[in-house]
């Protein structure tokens, strides 16, 4: 693709990012590393609050509510350094060459504007198209993710279509530009389970037609079993275990992988307790010294909490960020 | 943990003893609210049915699951079985006998307990544990002095594997899981015979979610409480349901013990629900959706079968005819009047003729 040999469209190194209030502070992500290639989907794996969104939210320097008091580490996106670029520079970026979907389609659109307009409004922006040509356009990409009646459709307010529609309209909205990468975060938490197997269908859909690169944020690892090329499980602001979807969901080697799959009522019989992980997630505001999945770890043993165990190679492009690894595969 | 549900069409073949709770025939129905202008122009009053002639039974210690996507029913259904809110038609039964015949409202509701899917909007926010608890103790007359309400309470956390020194916080100071857990405290606190989970665990993270799942089975197999566990998380459902129920725009589709109805899906609905569930093995993927279309406006139900606007093997008898609830093996029914879709096990015809399954339904 466009990529040159040896770099990839999206280089994460060391990112970390901290929020300080008066009462507070705490690092959300912590030393977080990862490569997307061109036409990849990248799944980030995790519980709530391990820093995935706000990994998400640190690539394209869109924060909601809380703006974080220091972001470290380089990004590099398609060979450019992110940190160099000024607010405008970004502004030309975002909703061009990297686009974002959210959890939430029912808050992510403008109930005031109808879903034509909203999409065409970045096509009229970022490339220059009059009203009409962007107008030609939107109904076009409406109709590309599957909104029957695109032509009628497009003049319509987002409190009109259902939350399937409307994730489906947000990312009209997110690929009219046609970027180079989607980030999708929790993209169909909010969605019944058969229009999540629709929207996920439909981006790897909009994946091999368009040849973006995708990063997917979700809790679900049967989502990224189903639709991932590569994975990186996250715990506590921190990637535990990363590969090839097939070598982590098959062969987990990180002690927190392992436990989370096994946590799922699909891998126990009937009749027998499921297996919980024990315990909560630490408070990233005081995480456990050395590694921090140890407190909950079956595995753990004393240097354990003491060394913050390097990512190792266990196969070929699998990495697993414990002492143990070895063992454990 | 057998009874049959020859309810679904009235000539009971076996009468088993009488079913600790049972729903006949429950229709409810909710106006569309359509604002000013639809007063102006006197436009038709519109009614969406949540429920459409939905009969269930329970068996005392059994758990009943219940399936669907939202605006099935499901959550409706709970509402009526606790009694929190009333079917247009129907009757709801407690031992046979109508739930309301000869009770108080503070009898039933220690009959029939609720849990909800987020606890934190169901919990008083100024309310510390201890208080919640003690209140229902209060309310029902089940302790008779403070000292020996405030035994209770300690109890109560601890069935719930909470511990009392917990008692004093508020519920914003507990975890997601815990606040679950006292949730279902609360709802035991009564010492009710039937348990209604609606979502229960689906705002809990999958590593919390077994926890709590855990919880409710040990608190089954100790108190002898039956369930009703409803859920969009077929994964979840299968593993703690002993006989599941599957909604559809108001109508339970098919119904039929766990292990059956997920080997042998007799509903085309149902086997494109199980289709979709995303499986944890990367080398089963499919590029094509197992059901394809939206849902049909519930305030205008299509004709015929209401699946039948994205059933791949409708045929026209599907749109003339709404079929019935029929058992065709010991405990499976099945509304669903095509044979041929009802002993497919592909999820569309031309897989079927094909001679092979473009995702099986496991």
């Amino acid at each position: 693709m466009n990529a040159a040999a040896g770099s990839s469209l999206l280089e994460v190194e060391d990112l970390r990012v901290r929020f300080t209030t008066p009462t507070l502070d705490l690092t959300a992500v912590d030393g977080v590393s990862f490569r997307i290639e061109a036409g990849e989907v990248f799944g980030l794996v995790g519980e709530s609050g391990c820093g995935k969104t706000v990994t998400c939210r640190a690539l394209i320097r869109l924060f909601g509510g809380s703006l974080p008091s220091a972001i470290g580490g380089t990004v590099r996106f398609a060979g450019r350094d992110l940190a160099t670029l000024d607010e405008r520079a970004w502004s030309a970026l975002r909703g061009s060459e990297i686009s974002m979907i959210f959890q939430d389609p029912m808050t992510s659109l403008n109930p005031t504007m109808r879903v034509g307009t909203q999409i065409a409004e970045g096509l009229q922006r970022h490339r220059g198209l009059a009203a009409r040509e962007a107008r030609a356009a939107a109904i076009e990409m409406l109709a590309a993710v599957g909104v029957p009646g695109a032509e009628r459709r497009h003049l319509e307010y987002p409190h009109a279509f259902s939350g399937g529609m409307r994730q489906r309209v947000l990312i009209a909205i997110a690929l009219a530009c046609r970027p180079k990468l989607l980030i999708a975060d929790e993209p169909t938490t909010a969605l019944d389970v058969t229009v999540q197997d629709q929207i996920l269908k439909l981006i790897l859909k909009l994946r091999n037609d368009l040849g973006m690169s995708v990063l997917l944020v979700t809790h679900d690892i049967g989502v990224i079993a189903q639709t991932c090329d590569r994975v990186a499980v996250m715990y506590a602001g921190k990637i535990v275990e990363s590969g090839a979807t097939a070598q982590v969901v098959n062969r987990p080697a990180h002690p927190y992988t392992r436990a989370l799959l096994a946590a799922l009522p699909a891998h126990t019989r009937r009749g027998d307790p499921l297996r919980p992980i024990d315990g909560e997630p630490p408070n990233l505001a005081s995480p456990p010294p050395g590694c921090r999945f140890h407190p909950r770890c079956a595995f753990a043993i004393a240097a354990c909490r003491e060394l913050v165990p390097p990512p190792i190679e266990v196969e070929a492009g699998h990495r697993s960020a414990c002492l143990r690894a070895g063992e454990i595969g | 943990m057998s009874t049959i549900v020859t309810a679904a069409r009235g000539d009971a073949v076996e009468q088993p003893a009488a079913p600790l709770l049972s729903a006949q025939g429950l229709c409810r129905r909710f106006e569309v609210a359509g604002g000013a202008s639809a007063l102006l122009t006197r436009r038709p009053r519109r009614f969406l049915q949540a429920l459409r002639d939905v009969s269930l039974e329970l068996a005392p210690g059994e758990t009943l699951g219940i399936v669907g996507e939202s605006g099935c029913g499901k959550s409706t259904l709970a509402r009526c079985l606790s009694g929190l809110d009333r079917p247009d038609e129907g009757s709801i039964r407690w031992q046979g006998q109508p739930m309301a015949a000869g009770s108080t409202p503070l009898q039933r509701a220690r009959r029939v307990q609720m849990v909800f899917q987020d606890p934190y909007a169901s919990l008083n926010p100024r309310m510390s544990l201890a208080q919640t608890l003690d209140e229902v103790l209060l309310v029902h007359g089940l302790a008779a002095t403070r000292g020996e309400r405030a035994d209770r309470v300690d109890d109560l956390l601890l069935t719930v594997g909470l511990a009392p020194r917990l008692k004093h916080r508020l519920p914003h100071a507990l975890s997601g899981g815990q606040r679950q857990r006292i949730s279902i405290a609360r709802a035991l606190a009564v010492g009710p015979q039937v348990l209604i989970a609606d979502e229960p665990v689906s705002a809990l993270d999958a590593s919390i979610q077994a926890q709590i799942i855990n919880l409710l089975e040990e608190l089954r197999e100790r108190l002898k409480i039956a369930f009703v566990f409803i859920s969009h998380d077929l994964n979840v459902v299968r593993h703690i349901s002993d006989r599941i129920a599957v909604m559809y725009l108001g109508q339970v589709v098919e119904t039929a013990a766990t292990e059956a109805l997920f080997e042998r899906p007799a509903h085309p609905y149902t086997r494109a629900l199980l289709a979709a569930i995303p499986q944890t093995d990367p080398s089963r993927r499919s590029l094509v959706p197992a059901l394809s279309g939206e849902l049909p406006d519930p305030t205008a139900p299509p004709a015929g079968c209401s699946f039948s606007t994205r059933c791949p093997w409708v045929v026209e008898a599907c749109r003339a005819h709404e079929p019935v609830l029929l058992e065709q093996a010991r405990g499976h029914a099945v509304r669903c009047s095509n044979a041929a879709a009802r002993n497919a096990s592909t999820l569309d015809p031309i897989d079927a003729s094909q001679g092979e399954s473009r995702v099986s339904a496991r």
